[in-house]
């Protein structure tokens, strides 16, 4: 895909969030950073993932690095960093955890803020590490079936429903 | 059917009860939430959306958990026109309608909450109050997110709070709202000053759309930017804090136009209700800025109209509720003429 403002391979691939559609920018790497700085400087602007990520760009000004990080991928849903940027939107609960460097800038950008203060589910949310667990194996246990070893599937399906009725009980 | 029930009544948002409703149309809130072992929506394959479509309605969907009626419907088994029908009512979003896979919503026959499925997150929780009444809003929000919580398990960080599909509304996962409905400010071109000074402190306001793009009889919507970082009644009291200030500057503006216009004033009130009273044809975007003009006229003495009659207008002349009341499909074209007689009818039974 080309930059949409030159005829270079469009590297950057941008979801503004401010409005309810989003919209999606394709920017070489030159035209992206013009981009991401002059969507900083706009005062009174709604935070978006644009913004916070030239704040991250600031600090890191390498793109290779970002390139890198592009590749990195959530173990259990599959999503890689890339993806997330592209839609604005993250895979599972533990992306949260997988891109915590990467997030926590952006998450500070938009909210001025990095802590929750307010509500709790019951328990604290204690376990949600173990159930995201889950999505990995409902994951294997889709691929084990697609590649027909269903030997390893059924197990897997075993396991799944053990957790799951654990936590019934639990 | 529940759905051909409503499309007679009014819905809660436009009930034009409550606090300050002259000016305030209704108080708004909603709770995202995620169940832990699960993608997020987008990211889920069919199979995922089926369990978790069926994990939740097993804990929603028994009327013996709540105390007032509630319905429960497939949004992917519906036709077109449902869904858009209870878009225009505000029970479930336009996102919710469009997208595809295993999605549903349950809904409060008072029409005071809703619990959509498989929206963008799992569980979008979303309570209504008319007029100016957000603690209420948020004590009824905060007993049925409790409620799903004593069934659920959702995703939660120690750190980052309630974990959502998008950053925007990590923490709480909550957006309060507020519906103002704001002509005088439209006409004395005051409106964008205030709503900038609102960015400032961090408050989005978005004007409110019916079909396609076009904005909606001077509502607008106030609501919180951020989600995380602030207690849910700080959030709360963020929103309360500026509408005062908003009705204030909407009270000003009304008083300006009394004083120096009351004529021009009058008069394009007048047209409006001679228009709406007369048309042959009309479209929706017509017919809900006319309404505005009267429900204006008619807070400020300048006309009587029964209020809770105009406020059902701006709901029942939407594509979908026309369809649904004339009871089959229409093209544009024999909708506008449908508005139009309906318009009339209404009109020439309230001046009876
Ligand atoms: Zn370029
Ligand atoms: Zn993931």
């Amino acid at each position: 895909m080309k930059c949409q403002h030159c005829e270079k391979p469009a590297t950057f691939h941008i979801t503004e969030l401010t409005d309810e559609v989003p919209e999606e920018l394709h920017l070489c790497e030159e035209h992206a950073r013009t981009y991401l700085m002059q969507a900083d400087l706009k005062e009174d602007e709604v935070p978006s993932i644009a913004s916070a990520l030239a704040q991250q760009l600031k600090v890191n000004p390498a793109a290779e690095q970002l390139a890198q990080l592009d590749q990195q991928a959530c173990p259990l849903c599959g999503i890689t960093f890339y993806e997330f940027r592209h839609v604005g939107r993250l895979g599972c609960p533990h992306d949260y955890i997988c891109f915590e460097d990467e997030l926590d800038p952006i998450i500070s950008n938009i909210h001025s803020a990095t802590a929750h203060v307010g509500k709790q589910p019951r328990g604290a949310g204690e376990g949600t590490d173990q159930r995201t667990e889950l999505i990995r194996l409902r994951r294997e246990m889709e691929q084990a079936i697609q590649i027909e070893d269903y030997e390893k599937a059924s197990m897997l399906r075993d396991k799944i429903a053990g957790i799951e009725e654990e936590e019934k009980s639990g | 059917m529940f759905l051909d029930e409503l499309a007679g009544k009014g819905g809660e948002w436009l009930k034009g009860t409550g606090p300050e409703s002259d000016i305030v149309i209704s108080s708004r809130i909603r709770l995202a939430r995620n169940l832990a072992e699960f993608p997020f929506v987008r990211k889920c394959s069919d199979g995922d959306k089926l369990a978790i479509e069926a994990r939740v309605s097993e804990v929603i969907n028994q009327q013996s958990k709540w105390s007032d009626p509630v319905s429960y419907h497939r949004i992917d088994e519906m036709n077109d026109l449902d869904r858009q029908f209870l878009v225009e009512r505000q029970l479930i979003s336009r996102e919710l309608a469009e997208s595809n896979g295993a999605r549903s919503v349950l809904i409060d026959s008072g029409e005071k909450f809703s619990v959509m499925i498989n929206e963008e997150d799992h569980l979008r929780i979303q309570a209504v109050q008319s007029g100016l009444d957000l603690t209420e809003a948020w004590h009824r929000i905060n007993a049925i997110d409790d409620f799903v919580d004593s069934c659920l398990h959702y995703a939660f960080h120690p750190r980052y709070g309630y974990l959502t599909a998008c950053p925007t509304n990590v923490g709480t996962g909550m957006r309060v709202s507020v519906m103002l409905h704001l002509p005088a400010l439209v006409m004395t071109r005051e409106l964008e000053k205030v709503f900038r000074s609102l960015q400032k402190i961090n408050l989005a306001v978005r004007g409110l759309y019916g079909e396609g793009s076009e904005a909606m009889g001077d509502f607008y919507q106030i609501s919180n930017q951020i989600t995380l970082g602030k207690s849910e009644i700080e959030l709360v009291q963020q929103v309360n804090e500026v509408i005062p200030v908003m009705i204030e500057y909407e009270r000003k503006a009304r008083d300006f136009l009394l004083r120096e216009s009351r004529d021009e004033l009058s008069d394009r009130v007048s047209r409006a209700h001679g228009i709406l009273q007369n048309a042959k044809t009309i479209s929706s975007e017509e017919t809900m800025h006319l309404l505005s003009s009267i429900r204006l006229g008619v807070n400020m003495g300048l006309i009587e109209v029964d209020i809770p009659m105009l406020n059902r207008l701006f709901l029942q002349t939407q594509p979908a509720h026309l369809q649904k009341m004339i009871g089959g499909k229409l093209d544009i074209a024999d909708r506008n003429v449908q508005r139009a007689q309906y318009l009339k009818k209404s009109f020439n039974i309230s001046d009876n």
